[in-house]
Order: structure tokens, then C-alpha cells, then sequence
């Protein structure tokens, strides 16, 4: 490890709907509607993605593994991972939509086969908003956990992480193997060009299907009821300063 | 009945607002206790604190050397042990339990629930998902700990004077890893309110242009004794650092008043905001987003009305 250039990079990547699309709940509330929506990689992943490539680029790491959980058809998200520039991909094959702790489970069962250096995911998914499974990784795999990362630097077996916490910039130091969480300005992750998707189809992707694993899949929480969210009605339009300082006034918020 | 744990979030020996907020979903439980644990290595004036939040039963602390930063690794630990004997575990949805929540859970081999909004019951709660744009009904299996954060922006604050609840040392006898270690915290230093708990924020976009620019912000903030936010747009342009971010990536804020300057209002900005009292947007484009949410809409060039308003505010 000292020496990094054995180390390997697994990322998380993981399938959503695009940022782009507006969300509609179901009438009969349940869920939301994906049918013929666009799905794009979690962009928290496409950032940790980029890290990881620029990290090999860097001869941090000599490889990068990205690593999906869904159902068949997750073999071309996963082709735009390794168009990106991942060495190759490993899809665990699920029809179910997993859960945060059934989604570290696996990631564990795949750790401890392929030893990588370090686990770079997004903090969150932009489809749950858990902000979950990196955490529960590092716990189930007892290895230092840094979350919300805007500043990544390996040097001598050990990561120095900045961390954007609400009271600001933290930094801290774990050795390694860790696992990294991404916030949004970490980096910007680059775009596919042409030549590498056609690269890319040469690329292996490991299949391995959940249930052989030997995992606790279960679902421990369940979902009940999808409702849209309340709308804040559109209010007035005031004409200037002196107009929005008396009604602010009036509503006694000065 | 329930028996809930509530940790305690703490910076510089201060208790952090966000504590009382998590207590308050406490409370809309019917808990038989409700108890408060501080971690720290300075445990005293954060648990006297705690003590005076109204609604609960006692405060366990843990003082040790290693709790001298909220490291989740550290903390989770801690967390996993002392829940033994509870059937709930709340922790505000701030970076600190959004950080060790979920490796507390993961130590007691349970799922978490994530930004916690509402309780219909004790294993029964709504949180949203898609950035706020659908919200969820989650029901947790009664026969494991219930691991959550607490949304603060949906909770009010439990009073903080109106409690005297006893104070105990606990004894984890915890090992603690030696994996991860505290650098540095590097923190603004600031004499405004605090952005999260606020009842008063300012915030400015890109529309300010530049950190120059930004000073007008922060001077009128000052002038009727608001915090100051800002979008994305303006941390990710360098105007102002990142713990000044309000939106879904950022802070989460529910404050009487919301005036958002030059914002133009994407979905991930209104995320953060749609629990504010009033909002008020003064933009000089009549067709941003953000008039599609504010209660009171004024057009105009900021650098021109910001200067007016300070003057109508006399």
C-alpha cells in the first residue's frame, strides 16, 4: 500500500432518475413515476468516479472497479462508467430495489474478495436522499469513514480528507483501506467521449447475482404511502423598497 | 412504550440548537423516557445544557479523551452500546448525525431512517425523498432499534429553561479504533446569527457577481440582525464558503424570514427554504423560479433596492 501503486478503487455507482426530471408522485400514491423517465448516474457517483480516475492518474492507484447493484439492464449504466475511464465493472444482478444496509452488506462481500485500498461513493443518492450507505460500510467493514468530502490527498498509506461539515471545512487523517463519501465540489466530473464508449465495450463487466451473496437482504423498513409534498402558494408582487419594508412591517417580521 | 435516546450535538462546549429540535420529535412520540447522551471529552457545561430542554427524563455522558471531535467513528461505538437499552435512537439530520447515524445503525445491524419529518406513530414516520419532491410513509419493524434523523427544519425547539433532569456518568466500556484522527476545523469566524437556527436569514446568488459584491449582503443582514446564506451558484463561484449554503446539499432552514437576493430559485435552493415562515425574493428577473414560491416578489437591480430598503427600514 505504501508504495500505492497496487492499490485498487472500488466506486459505488449507482443508476436514478436524472437530476433533470421533475419528480411526479403516483395518484394512487404508490410511488413515483419512472416509466419512460431518464435515468442518469447519481451525480455524487459521477464526482467519485472522477476522483478515483484522477487518484490512478495521479499513480495513487493502479486500478478502478465501479460497482452496481440493480437488474439486468444496469449493463449500459455501467458501460458509462468504464466510458469514463473505470478499468472495469462488477453488477450484482437484483431485480429488488435494495436498501441502504442490504446495499453495504453487498458491498462488503464484494471488499473482501477484492481488497481495494479505498471505497470512494457518493454521499448521498439523489433518488432516496439516505445519505446512508457509505457509513454503514465502514462500520460493517470496521474501517475509518470520511463523509462529505471536498478535498481527497493520499500520501504514505494514510488519506487526508476535508470534510464540509455546517460548522465548515474539517479535516481529517485515516489510514488506509477507508471509505469516502463526496460532496459536490470535490471535482467536476469529465465528459464521455465518443471514442471512449466504443473503448468501453471491451471493458469486463463481472456479473454476480444477489442472492448469491449470502447476504441479509431483507427489507427492515417499509414503505407505505408516497404523497406529493405541499405546495407553498405564489404570493404578491410588492412595486419597491418602501412597499416591501411596510408590509414586512405590518406582518411584524421587522 | 417507547424508551428514546436522543444524541446530543455539541461545538466548542456549546449545545447545538439542532439537540432541542431532535427532542421535540421525541416528544410527539408518547415515550415513556426520553434521555439525552453527551459525548464529549468536556461533558459539564454541554450536559447542564441539555439538562434545562423540556420533556426529558435524564442525561447520560460519556467524557473521554477520543470524544474530543464528533468523529462518527468514534462516537458510533458509543452510540451502538448505550442503545441497548432503548427502542429509539434520534440524532439531528446535520452533518454530525448524517455522518454517524448511519454507522451507529449499521453497528446494531439495523436499517436508518433518514431525515425524519413527521411521526404518525412510534415506528411510523414521513421523510422526503427526490430532494423534497415526494414524501414517503416509512414504517420500521417494532422488534429492532429504531436508528433516525431528525429533520430539524420540521421541528420546533423543545424549551430550554423549563427542565432540571438529572445528570449521569456512564460507563461504556467501549474500545475505541485508532484508524482516524482529527486534523483541524477550519470555521468562519462570525459574530452573526447562526444560519440553522436563525429566525432571520439573508441570503444572496449569483446574481451579488462577485465576493466584493457580497458585502452588501452581509451588511444588510447585519442591519436588521439576520444570518446570511447563500445558493450553491455563489459558494461554487468562491462569493462566500461553503457552511453558508442553504438547499438540499447544504443547510435546511426554517426561519420566520427568508429574504433570497439575486437567487434564482433552483429546485435543490427551494429545497432548502420551503419551511420558512415568509419568503421574501428580490430578483431583476420577473420570470425566476423564485417568485413561483415567494410570498412577497420584488423586480429590481438588488445593488439599487438594497440601499432603499436599509433606507425605508430607517
Amino acid at each position: 500500500m505504501a508504495k500505492g501503486i497496487e492499490m485498487k478503487i472500488l466506486v459505488g455507482y449507482k443508476r436514478v432518475v436524472d437530476y433533470n426530471v421533475r419528480i411526479q408522485v403516483k395518484p394512487d400514491g404508490t410511488g413515483v413515476v419512472t416509466d419512460g423517465v431518464k435515468l442518469s448516474a447519481n451525480p455524487f457517483d459521477d464526482i467519485a468516479l472522477e476522483e478515483a480516475l484522477r487518484l490512478r492518474e495521479k499513480g495513487v492507484a493502479e486500478e478502478v472497479v465501479v460497482v452496481g447493484i440493480g437488474p439486468a439492464d444496469l449493463t449500459a449504466h455501467l458501460r458509462n462508467g468504464l466510458a469514463m475511464g473505470a478499468n472495469r465493472a462488477i453488477h450484482v444482478v437484483t431485480s429488488d430495489i435494495v436498501q441502504p444496509l442490504t446495499a453495504a452488506r453487498v458491498l462488503l462481500k464484494l471488499i473482501e474478495k477484492e481488497l481495494p485500498g479505498l471505497v470512494i461513493m457518493g454521499k448521498q443518492a439523489i433518488d432516496d436522499d439516505a445519505n446512508q450507505t457509505g457509513q454503514m460500510l465502514a462500520a460493517l467493514w470496521d474501517r475509518p469513514q470520511a463523509t462529505f468530502a471536498s478535498k481527497i490527498e493520499i500520501a504514505d498509506g494514510k488519506v487526508t480528507v476535508t470534510r464540509e461539515v455546517d460548522a465548515g471545512l474539517e479535516v481529517l487523517q485515516a489510514d488506509l483501506p477507508a471509505v469516502i463519501t463526496t460532496d459536490l465540489r470535490l471535482n467536476e466530473p469529465r465528459f464521455i467521449k465518443l471514442p471512449d464508449i466504443m473503448k468501453a465495450k471491451s471493458k469486463p463487466i463481472d456479473t454476480i447475482e444477489l442472492a448469491s451473496l449470502s447476504v441479509d437482504a431483507h427489507d427492515q423498513l417499509k414503505t407505505t404511502h408516497y404523497t406529493a409534498p405541499g405546495k407553498r402558494s405564489k404570493g404578491v408582487m410588492v412595486k419597491d423598497a418602501s412597499e416591501l419594508v411596510s408590509v414586512l412591517k405590518q406582518k411584524g417580521l421587522l | 412504550m417507547s424508551k428514546i435516546l436522543v444524541i446530543a450535538e455539541h461545538l466548542n462546549g456549546k449545545l447545538n440548537p439542532s439537540t432541542a429540535r431532535a427532542v421535540s420529535a421525541a416528544t410527539a412520540i408518547k415515550a415513556e423516557t426520553i434521555d439525552v447522551l453527551v459525548l464529549s471529552d468536556k461533558v459539564d457545561a454541554i450536559a447542564k445544557e441539555a439538562a434545562k430542554i423540556q420533556g426529558i427524563s435524564r442525561v447520560f455522558t460519556v467524557e473521554r479523551a477520543e470524544n474530543a471531535h464528533p468523529l462518527a467513528s468514534m462516537l458510533a461505538p458509543q452510540i451502538a452500546k448505550a442503545a441497548a437499552n432503548y427502542s429509539h435512537v434520534f440524532v439531528p439530520s446535520t452533518t454530525f448525525g448524517k455522518d454517524v447515524a448511519p454507522r451507529a445503525a449499521a453497528l446494531l445491524g439495523v436499517a436508518q431512517i433518514s431525515d425524519v419529518m413527521s411521526a404518525e406513530g412510534s415506528h411510523t414516520f414521513k421523510r422526503p425523498i427526490y430532494a423534497g419532491n415526494a414524501i414517503i410513509t416509512v414504517e420500521a419493524d417494532p422488534s429492532q432499534t429504531v436508528v433516525a434523523t431528525i429533520r430539524t427544519a420540521s421541528w420546533p425547539t423543545a424549551a430550554d429553561n423549563a427542565n432540571s433532569a438529572p445528570i449521569e456518568a456512564l460507563d461504556l466500556d467501549v474500545a475505541l479504533p485508532t484508524h482516524t484522527r482529527f486534523v483541524e476545523l477550519k470555521q468562519g469566524k462570525s459574530d452573526r446569527p447562526d444560519l440553522q437556527s436563525a429566525s432571520r436569514v439573508v441570503s444572496g446568488g449569483r446574481g451579488v457577481g462577485s465576493k466584493e459584491n457580497f458585502e452588501i449582503i452581509y451588511k444588510f443582514a447585519d442591519k436588521i440582525g439576520a444570518a446570511v446564506g447563500a445558493s450553491r451558484a455563489a459558494v461554487d463561484a468562491g462569493y462566500v464558503p461553503n457552511e453558508l449554503q442553504v438547499g438540499q446539499t447544504g443547510k435546511i432552514i426554517a426561519p420566520e424570514l427568508y429574504i433570497a437576493i439575486g437567487i434564482s430559485g433552483a429546485i435543490q435552493h427551494l429545497t432548502g427554504i420551503k419551511d420558512a415562515g415568509t419568503i421574501v425574493a428580490i430578483n431583476k428577473d420577473a420570470e425566476a423560479p423564485i417568485f413561483e414560491v415567494a410570498d412577497i416578489g420584488l423586480v429590481g437591480d438588488l445593488f439599487k433596492l438594497i440601499p432603499e430598503l436599509e433606507q425605508a427600514i430607517g
